[in-house]
């Protein structure tokens, strides 16, 4: 029954290139994570302006990231946007992919860190003379992202895992998409994937624990 | 006026992989939640020193993309031991150790959110310790733990679009099957992802409803 031979010395001389992966893949993560907070924070601001039709927009956009499966929203960004003649680059789309489903789950975890900021304070800088902007930019803001900064760093775990998804777009330049390109080489599956498998296990790792000594830096008293 | 190549017989084709999808969903829902309700107990009654290697295991499935996790069981079972297992099978195996593996966390949170004196008191009252778990920390934990839970298995539920790379062709997968044959990849992604969230959307609603009402009592 037992009689596979494992060729890791095969799998392991692909390290290299696999490793040039993990760095298209972090650099994905990466954008994806500052585009997406940033919007994220835009979409809050929606939904604190008031508005009902702008408020509507950035509830529709959370409900839709958050109650559809990541790789339907690649594929929109890809296939679906393709009807309208727009065709972009696999890397493109994966980033709008996983940037839309970031930007709608931190939209949510910031809408709960507001909830324990209490009101007044806005209301103090108000009374203060700063514009609501102001009081959102330097009173509110600051304090929801040190309370929303252990989703975040959920999130950024996710982004990783989300850009395994960019191979289905075509996308072959990242971890995932290098390690089938050279499977459909050299047919050693198990060994390739189990070696992108750690890779992925120590990427997450170090942005956990990257993350716990960034807080414990940032958020010291 | 809109107009489309969709057929009867597609809708049917596309209602099949909807099936499937629900299918995987629930039978790793179902097994990944008696793994994880076990786990989770299990993490607890040993203490973090003695359930490291547990914790370990555990960690390693929500740190790993599914898609090679999916891959790697396929190969596996495939490649190393030979043996003949049907897509579906390792999806579900696969899913279910998924969901395990956050439902763990999740029951930690819920029997750590029991205050240590309610269970200390039930103790003083003669109860055993199988009795503490069942009339007093599941009930308690129940109110934290069940909000995550449906978000877990809606998570499971998106998720579980992933199966595909294993041969089961759920709802994206024939979505997309229908895409290369009819070229009209918005009108049916537009209707994939509706059903997706005619299901998600309300269910999610719901957690987050029970969230906001057990939450401060």
């Amino acid at each position: 029954m037992f009689d596979y031979t494992f060729q890791w010395k095969q799998a392991m001389a692909k390290l290299p290139q696999m490793l040039d992966g993990a760095v298209v893949t972090m650099e994905v993560a990466v954008l994806s994570m500052v585009i997406g907070i940033l919007l994220a924070v835009v979409l809050t601001l929606l939904r604190l302006s008031g508005s009902r039709p702008l408020a509507a927009i950035a509830t529709t956009w959370v409900e839709i990231a958050r109650n559809t499966p990541a790789l339907f929203q690649i594929y929109m960004a890809h296939f679906g946007v393709a009807s309208f003649g727009i065709h972009f680059s696999p890397f493109v789309s994966l980033l709008i992919g996983i940037t839309f489903n970031n930007a709608g789950y931190l939209a949510e975890n910031f809408r709960g860190a507001l909830k324990a900021i209490p009101e007044t304070q806005t209301r103090a800088g108000r009374s203060l003379g700063m514009s609501q902007l102001q009081a959102f930019r330097y009173i509110i803001l600051p304090q929801m992202l040190r309370i929303a900064f252990l989703p975040m760093t959920n999130q950024m775990v996710w982004a990783i895992l989300m850009t395994s998804l960019g191979v289905t777009v075509g996308m072959n330049t990242d971890l995932y998409g290098v390690t089938q390109d050279l499977n459909a080489l050299t047919f050693r599956t198990f060994e390739l994937f189990a070696i992108a498998a750690v890779i992925f296990y120590v990427i997450t790792k170090i942005i956990t624990l990257g993350a716990r000594l960034l807080a414990a830096r940032l958020f010291r008293y | 006026m809109f107009d489309t190549a969709l057929t009867a017989n597609d809708l049917i084709f596309l209602a099949k992989g909807a099936g499937m999808t629900i299918l995987v969903t629930i039978i790793s829902v179902a097994i990944g939640t008696v793994l994880g309700i076990l786990f989770g107990v299990v993490r607890v009654q040993l203490g973090a020193a003695l359930a490291a290697p547990l914790t370990f295991v555990l960690d390693i499935f929500r740190s790993i993309p599914l898609l090679i996790q999916l891959v790697l069981a396929n190969a596996f079972a495939g490649m190393v031991l030979k043996l003949q297992m049907s897509g579906l099978t390792v999806a579900c195996m696969v899913l279910s150790l998924y969901t395990a593996a956050y439902c763990a966390e999740i029951v930690r949170g819920g029997i750590d959110a029991v205050p240590a004196t309610t269970r200390r008191a039930a103790r003083s009252l003669g109860m055993s310790w199988g009795q503490d778990m069942r009339y007093i920390v599941m009930p308690l934990a129940t109110r934290v733990a069940l909000p995550s839970w449906i978000g877990l298995a809606l998570g499971v539920m998106k998720d579980s679009a992933l199966v595909y790379v294993v041969q089961v062709t759920e709802l994206l997968k024939s979505t997309q099957i229908l895409i290369t044959r009819l070229q009209e990849p918005m009108f049916l992604l537009l209707l994939c992802g509706a059903f997706y969230f005619i299901i998600s959307l309300p269910l999610a609603r719901f957690g987050g409803y029970l969230e906001k009402r057990w939450s401060n009592d």
